[in-house]
C-alpha cells in the first residue's frame, strides 16, 4: 500500500484571521529598498558588478524594517505594509514616476503611494539615469528589434523593465546545510582560484559577493530572532509568548546551520524565498517540489512524536498566507500583461522521482488542503500526473478544483520528460521537473531557463501579411508581396511563414539583448549559489552559470492562426466565394462592424502615410482633421452588407475545437510557424530557444492591438489564449475540445504549453462527477496533451460579481497559468473569463 | 465482423452529446433516437416525441431536429471518445425518444458499439414487445429503465399509455443473464411525488429478481422554452420543483421500501 495519509486534516483558527489582515487595505508601495540600494550603489562605484550587488543586498538586508504581523508562525515580511511592495530602481523605475499619480486608481492592480514615499523614491531614482538594465537593453537592440515592439509584434516587457525571476533554487539542499553551508562552499570553491586562471576575476569575485550576500540572510534572520524575543518579552498571552519565543529560537540558528525540525524547515524554506524576491523582484519564483524536499523533516518530526499532523498543516497554511504576502507593481500596460497581483509562485506535487517512481507522500495531500484553507490565489498550485500517479491524489486535486479556485494546474510527465530530453536534459534530472510561473517545466536547482521570455502575437504577422509588411503606414518588417496577387494558397501560407521567422529573428535579438543586459548589470549572487553549477562556473546565472540555459519565449494566438489559415483556403482558393481583395478590406473595416476609436486612428495615420507617399503635403498635425474625417464615413450599404456576409461565412466554418481534423490541422501547422523557427536560435549563456505557448493575460491587451483577423475575429478583441480554443468556438464539449488541442504537437513546446477549460459547477457535483473529471484528463493526457487547467465558476456568479465586486472579495479565477481574485482584474481580462466557452454535461 | 448491412442501416436522430456523466457508468456518448410511444408531461426533449423531423425555434433561430444518419455515421463519432470510455469505464448510450421506437436500428448501434468493444447502456421505457427488447438485451450492458407508476390508470391520464407491459418488461429484464438493470423514477409533483406513489414504486423495483439501484430524478423545468419553441403549451404549467428536503425524504422512503440502494439524480 502507498505511504499516504489522505483524509483531509482541519483548518486551524488562525488561518481564516491572518487572511483577512493581510487583505484588510489596499497594497502600498514603499521607499526602503529604494533607498538603500541607491546609498551602496553611490557608495561601490569602481567595484566589481557582483560585489556591488552583494553589498548593496547586504545594506538592505541590514536596514530594512522589519515586523512580525499578527499571529504569525512563518516570520519574514519585505514590507511593513500587507501585500506591500518595494520597487527596483535598478531594472526600470521612469514607468513608476510616471504613474505616481495613477497607480493607485488604474483599472489593473492598483498600489497605495504616499506623497513622502513618492517623494523619497522620486530623489533616490535620479541617481539611475542611464544606470539601468533597460536601458542598456535597449541600446543594445536593432533599430527593426525596437519597432517590432513599438508595434506589439511582441513583447519583452518582463524582463526588459524587471528582474529575472523564474527560477527555482535548490531549496533542500539550502534548509539541510543553511547559509553556512553556501558559505562553506563559496569559499571552498574560492580557495581553488589561482591568481593565473584566466577567469579569476570574475570567478573570485562573485564567490566573494555570495559569501557576503549569506552572510546578510544570517544577520536579517538575526534580527528577526532578536524582534521575537523582544515581542515575547513584552507579550502576555502565555500562547502566545511560547509561540514567539519559538519564532526566535527558529531564527537564531536554523538559517544558518540548517534545519533540525518541520518548523524550522518552514522558517529556512521562507526566508530563502523571501530574499530571492528581494533580490531582484523577479517575478515566477518558484518553491518548485515542496512536497519532496520538504518531506524528511516532517518525516522525522512524525518519527519522534514531535509534531501532530494538524500542526504541520497548520504551518503549511501559513506559508501560503506568506506566499501572498509578496508582491510586486508592474507598470500599467504589464500589470495588465499580468493581471491579478500575481507573483506566479509555482510549486508542484506528486510525480516521479529520479529513478521513475510514484513519489506521493503525505505533504503533497497537504499542500492541497493548504490552498482549500487559505484560498488565496498564491501558492500556482501544481500537480503532476503520470501514468502510475494514484487516484486518491488526483480524486483530491480535482475536489480542490471544483471548488472554482482555479488549483491546481495538471501536468502531464509522460509528454514533458521526453519533451525536456529533447533539449538535451538527462533522464533523472527530466524526472525531476518541476514548473516555473505559468507553466514552464524546468529542472529545480540546475536551470536558467529565462521562461517566459517574451509574448509573441501570432496575429500579427497575419496582418503583415495583409499589409505587405507595412503597419500603420510605416514599413515594419519584410515585403512578401501584395497579398491580392497571391495565386495559391501555398504562396499565402508561405508569405505567413516568411513573415513570422522575420519577427521570430527580432524577438530573439530583443531576448538576447536584455539577457545580455542583466549579465552586465544585474547579476545575483544570491540566488545563484544556490543553482547549480554557478559557484563552480563562477557565473551567476544571467552569466551562463546554471548547468541548463534555455530561452523560453512564448507564443499566442494559435486557434485565431489555424482558423484563419482555414478560412483563407477554404473561402478564398479553394471555393473562391470569396476574392483576397475583398477579404483584405473587410478586414480593415472590421467586417463592417463599427469601427472603435483605435480602428479610426489607424484608419487615418494610414491614409496620412498613403497622403504623404503620393506627395501630398501632409503632417502629423492633420491628424485630428483626418480622424474626423473617417471618423464620418459611411460604408455603402451593400458594401456593408458584403463584409458581414463575409464573417458570416468564416463563422460558418468548422473552428479548431470540435475535434474535426480537416481543420485542426490548420491549428497544428499555425503551431508549428512559431515552435519551430524558435528552437534554431541561441542566447548568450550558451542555451537554446524553446517555444512555450502560452499568453499569461496577454491575450487580451495584445489582442487589443490587433486589427480584425480572417477567423471572423473582430478588431482589438481578445485573441485565443494558450492552445485553447478561441472563446466560444468549442461547441462539442470537453472531450471534443480536448482531442483537438492534443492534435497540437505538445512535445517541441518545451517551454510549457496552457489548455483552459471552463467549467459549470453542475458538471462537476458528486463523486462520480469527480472520478469522471479525472478520467477526463487522464485521457487528454494519454493523448499527449501536456497542460490542463480549469475554471469551476458558472457564469452567472462571474456576471454577479461583476455588479457587485463587494460581495465577491474572495472569488478565485483561474486567468492563464495562474489564478487571480477576480475582482482585482480589469473589465476586459473578466469578460474574457465570462466569454469562455463552458463546458457541461448533458442533463 | 458487422456486417454491411449493419453499418449501414439508417435511423432517425435528434443529437449526439458527449462528455455525458449522468446516464451509465463513467463519460459516455449519448445518441438521441428521435420517436417515442409515450407523451409525458413533463418530458424535457418534447422534439423527441415525434418521429417526424420537425423545426424548433432556439434564441429566435430554426434549428431542423431530426437526421437520418447510418449506424457508421454515428459510430464516427462514438468512436471520437474512445480514450474516455477506457479511462472512465464509459461508452455509449442511446436515448430519445425511445430507442425502441426504431429497435433495428438501435440494435445495429448496440451491435456496432459491442463489435467495436464499447460498452453500451439504453435509457428506455422497455414499451415494446417482449420479443423485440429481448432481441437487443445481448447487446446491451446497462438498462436504465424508467418505472413512471404502479397505477396505470394515472401512468395512461399523464403518459398516453398503461404501464402493463413496462412492469412486465421489466421483470423480464432482470431475470435476463448480463444486463445490470437500473431503475430510473422521475419524480414529478401532481404526478408521482408523495411517499405512497415513490413506496409502490420501489416495493415494485424490489420485488424483480437484480435491480442495481433506483435513482430519483427529481422534476425540472429545464425544457419548458422547447415547448414554446415548438409552438406547443407547456403541459406542467407552473408545477413547482421538488426541493431537496422533499427528494431526501422520497429518497429515503424508497431505499426503505425496496431495499435497494437509492440515488438522487442520474
Amino acid at each position: 500500500m502507498a505511504d499516504y495519509y489522505v483524509p483531509e486534516i482541519p483548518r486551524s483558527e488562525r488561518i481564516p484571521r491572518m487572511v483577512k489582515h493581510l487583505f484588510a487595505k489596499m497594497p502600498e508601495i514603499e521607499s526602503a529598498r529604494a533607498k538603500l540600494i541607491t546609498e551602496s550603489y553611490k557608495a561601490s562605484e569602481g567595484q566589481p558588478q557582483t560585489i556591488r550587488r552583494a553589498l548593496a543586498f547586504s545594506h538592505i538586508l541590514k536596514n530594512i524594517p522589519i515586523i512580525i504581523r499578527p499571529e504569525e508562525l512563518i516570520v519574514g515580511s519585505t514590507t511593513i505594509a500587507p501585500r506591500g511592495c518595494q520597487t527596483y530602481p535598478e531594472f526600470s523605475y521612469e514607468w513608476l514616476e510616471k504613474e505616481f499619480d495613477t497607480v493607485e486608481k488604474r483599472e489593473a492592480d492598483p498600489f497605495y503611494i504616499s506623497k513622502k514615499t513618492a517623494e523619497e523614491i522620486k530623489e533616490a531614482d535620479k541617481y539611475w539615469k542611464g544606470r539601468t538594465s533597460s536601458e542598456l537593453a535597449e541600446n543594445y537592440m536593432t533599430p527593426e528589434t525596437r519597432k517590432a515592439q513599438e508595434h506589439n509584434i511582441f513583447t519583452a516587457g518582463n524582463y526588459y523593465f524587471n528582474g529575472i525571476g523564474h527560477y527555482t533554487v535548490d531549496y533542500g539542499r539550502v534548509i539541510t546545510c543553511g547559509y553556512e553551508g553556501l558559505i562553506r562552499e563559496a569559499a571552498e570553491e574560492l580557495s581553488k582560484c589561482n591568481a593565473g586562471d584566466s577567469d579569476c576575476a570574475e570567478k573570485s569575485a562573485l564567490l566573494k559577493a555570495m559569501i557576503i550576500d549569506y552572510q546578510a540572510a544570517i544577520d536579517y534572520a538575526g534580527r528577526y530572532a532578536d524582534l521575537a524575543e523582544q515581542e515575547a518579552g513584552k507579550e502576555s498571552d502565555p500562547k502566545r509568548k511560547e509561540e514567539l519565543q519559538r519564532i526566535a529560537s527558529n531564527c537564531r540558528t536554523a538559517p544558518a546551520k540548517g534545519a533540525k525540525n518541520f518548523w524550522e524547515a518552514c522558517q529556512c524554506f521562507w526566508f530563502i524565498q523571501q530574499l530571492l524576491q528581494l533580490e531582484s523582484s523577479g517575478h515566477s519564483i518558484s518553491p518548485g517540489r515542496f512536497d519532496q524536499y520538504m518531506y524528511p523533516f516532517y518525516k522525522k518530526d512524525m518519527d519522534d512524536n514531535a509534531i501532530t499532523r494538524d500542526f504541520a498543516q497548520e504551518l503549511i497554511d501559513c506559508i501560503w498566507v506568506k506566499l501572498n504576502d509578496l508582491n510586486k507593481c508592474r507598470d500599467e500596460q504589464s500589470a495588465k500583461g499580468f493581471a491579478g497581483y500575481s507573483l506566479f509562485q509555482n510549486l508542484i506535487v506528486g510525480g516521479q522521482d529520479k529513478e521513475g517512481r510514484d513519489v506521493t507522500n503525505d505533504i503533497s495531500f497537504m499542500c492541497i488542503t493548504a490552498s482549500k484553507h487559505v484560498f488565496l490565489p498564491m501558492p500556482s498550485l501544481s500537480i503532476r500526473v503520470w501514468n502510475g500517479s494514484p487516484h486518491d491524489l488526483l480524486v483530491r486535486a480535482a475536489d480542490l478544483t471544483r471548488t472554482g479556485i482555479g488549483l491546481p494546474a495538471w501536468y502531464n510527465d509522460e509528454v514533458i520528460i521526453p519533451a525536456m530530453m529533447n533539449r538535451g536534459v538527462t533522464l533523472e534530472d527530466a524526472r525531476d521537473y518541476s514548473i516555473i510561473g505559468c507553466v514552464e517545466p524546468s529542472v529545480p536547482g540546475k536551470t536558467f531557463g529565462w521562461h517566459d521570455a517574451a509574448f509573441f502575437n501570432m496575429c500579427r504577422p497575419l496582418e503583415l501579411v495583409f499589409s505587405n509588411g507595412y503597419d500603420l503606414g510605416e514599413r515594419i518588417s519584410i515585403q512578401t508581396g501584395e497579398v491580392e496577387n497571391m495565386q495559391t494558397y501555398e504562396e499565402f501560407f508561405e508569405a505567413y511563414k516568411k513573415q513570422m521567422d522575420y519577427m521570430i529573428t527580432l524577438l530573439v535579438n530583443a531576448d538576447n539583448s536584455i539577457d545580455v543586459a542583466h549579465g552586465k548589470l544585474n547579476p545575483d549572487p544570491y540566488a545563484s549559489g544556490m543553482v547549480s553549477d554557478c559557484m563552480k562556473n563562477g557565473k551567476a546565472i544571467e552569466q551562463g552559470g546554471a548547468h541548463y540555459n534555455f530561452t523560453g519565449p512564448q507564443g499566442f494566438g494559435i486557434a485565431n492562426v489555424g482558423n484563419a489559415l482555414y478560412a483563407v483556403k477554404k473561402l478564398v482558393f479553394d471555393e473562391k466565394k470569396v476574392t483576397m481583395r475583398e477579404l483584405k478590406n473587410a478586414l480593415k473595416m472590421n467586417f463592417g462592424e463599427p469601427l472603435d476609436e483605435q480602428s479610426i486612428t489607424d484608419l487615418a495615420i494610414e491614409s496620412i502615410a498613403e497622403m504623404k507617399a503620393q506627395g501630398r503635403e501632409v503632417s502629423e498635425k492633420d491628424l485630428p482633421q483626418v480622424i474626423a474625417t473617417v471618423a464620418s464615413m459611411e460604408l455603402p450599404e451593400d458594401v456593408r452588407n458584403r463584409y458581414k456576409e463575409i464573417r458570416q461565412m468564416i463563422l460558418d466554418l468548422p473552428k479548431f475545437g470540435n475535434d474535426i481534423d480537416e481543420v485542426d490541422e490548420f491549428a497544428r501547422e499555425a503551431a508549428y510557424t512559431y515552435s519551430k523557427p524558435v528552437q534554431n536560435y541561441r542566447n548568450p549563456r550558451g542555451g537554446i530557444f524553446q517555444a512555450g505557448m502560452y499568453p499569461v493575460s496577454a491575450n487580451v491587451p495584445l489582442g487589443a492591438q490587433t486589427g480584425a483577423t480572417p477567423d471572423g475575429r473582430l478588431a482589438h478583441t481578445p485573441v485565443a489564449d494558450g492552445v485553447s480554443p478561441y472563446v466560444g468556438t468549442d461547441t462539442h464539449g470537453p472531450t471534443a475540445a480536448c482531442n483537438s488541442v492534443a492534435k497540437l504537437d505538445h512535445g517541441i513546446c518545451s517551454n510549457g504549453t496552457l489548455f483552459n477549460q471552463k467549467f459549470h459547477p453542475s458538471a462537476l457535483s458528486g463523486t462520480k462527477a469527480l472520478d469522471d473529471f479525472v478520467a477526463l484528463i487522464r485521457s487528454y493526457f494519454d493523448q499527449k496533451g501536456m497542460h490542463m487547467q480549469f475554471n469551476v465558476v458558472s457564469r452567472e456568479t462571474l456576471l454577479d460579481a461583476q455588479k457587485h465586486p463587494e460581495n465577491y472579495q474572495h472569488l478565485v479565477v483561474r486567468v492563464a497559468g495562474y489564478s487571480a481574485l477576480f475582482t482585482t482584474l480589469s473589465r476586459s481580462l473578466q469578460d474574457d473569463i465570462i466569454s469562455r466557452t463552458e463546458q457541461t454535461s448533458a442533463i | 465482423m458487422l456486417s454491411e448491412e449493419c453499418l449501414n442501416k439508417t435511423g432517425r436522430i435528434f443529437d449526439i452529446q458527449r462528455y455525458s456523466i449522468h446516464d451509465g457508468a463513467g463519460i459516455r456518448t449519448i445518441v438521441f433516437l428521435k420517436g417515442c410511444f409515450f407523451r409525458c408531461r413533463w418530458c424535457c426533449n418534447p422534439e423527441s416525441q415525434s418521429h417526424e423531423i420537425e423545426t424548433l425555434m432556439v434564441a429566435g433561430k430554426p434549428k431542423i431536429m431530426g437526421q437520418d444518419v447510418t449506424v457508421r455515421e454515428v459510430m464516427e463519432t462514438v468512436e471520437k471518445d474512445r480514450d474516455y470510455y477506457r479511462r472512465s469505464g464509459g461508452g455509449l448510450t442511446l436515448s430519445g425518444g425511445e430507442m425502441l421506437f426504431q429497435p433495428d436500428f438501435a440494435r445495429c448501434l448496440l451491435m456496432a458499439a459491442k463489435d467495436a468493444g464499447i460498452t453500451t447502456a439504453v435509457e428506455s421505457t422497455g414499451f415494446a414487445k417482449w420479443e423485440t427488447v429481448e432481441s437487443l438485451l445481448p447487446y446491451i450492458d446497462q438498462f436504465l429503465m424508467d418505472i413512471k407508476h404502479i397505477n396505470s390508470g394515472k401512468h395512461k391520464e399523464f403518459i398516453g399509455a398503461g404501464n402493463e407491459l413496462v412492469l412486465e418488461n421489466a421483470r423480464k429484464i432482470a431475470d435476463y443473464p448480463g444486463v445490470e438493470l437500473s431503475v430510473r423514477v422521475p419524480t414529478i409533483p401532481t404526478f408521482n411525488a408523495t411517499p405512497e406513489e415513490i413506496r409502490d414504486i420501489a416495493e415494485f423495483a424490489g420485488s424483480l429478481s437484480h435491480v442495481k439501484r433506483i435513482h430519483l430524478l427529481p422534476y425540472h423545468r429545464l425544457g419548458s422554452d422547447k415547448y414554446t419553441g415548438l409552438n406547443r403549451a407547456y403541459p406542467m404549467g407552473d408545477t413547482e420543483l421538488p426541493d431537496g428536503e422533499q427528494m431526501r425524504m422520497l429518497r429515503k422512503v424508497a431505499e426503505e421500501a425496496s431495499g435497494l440502494e437509492c440515488v438522487l439524480g442520474g
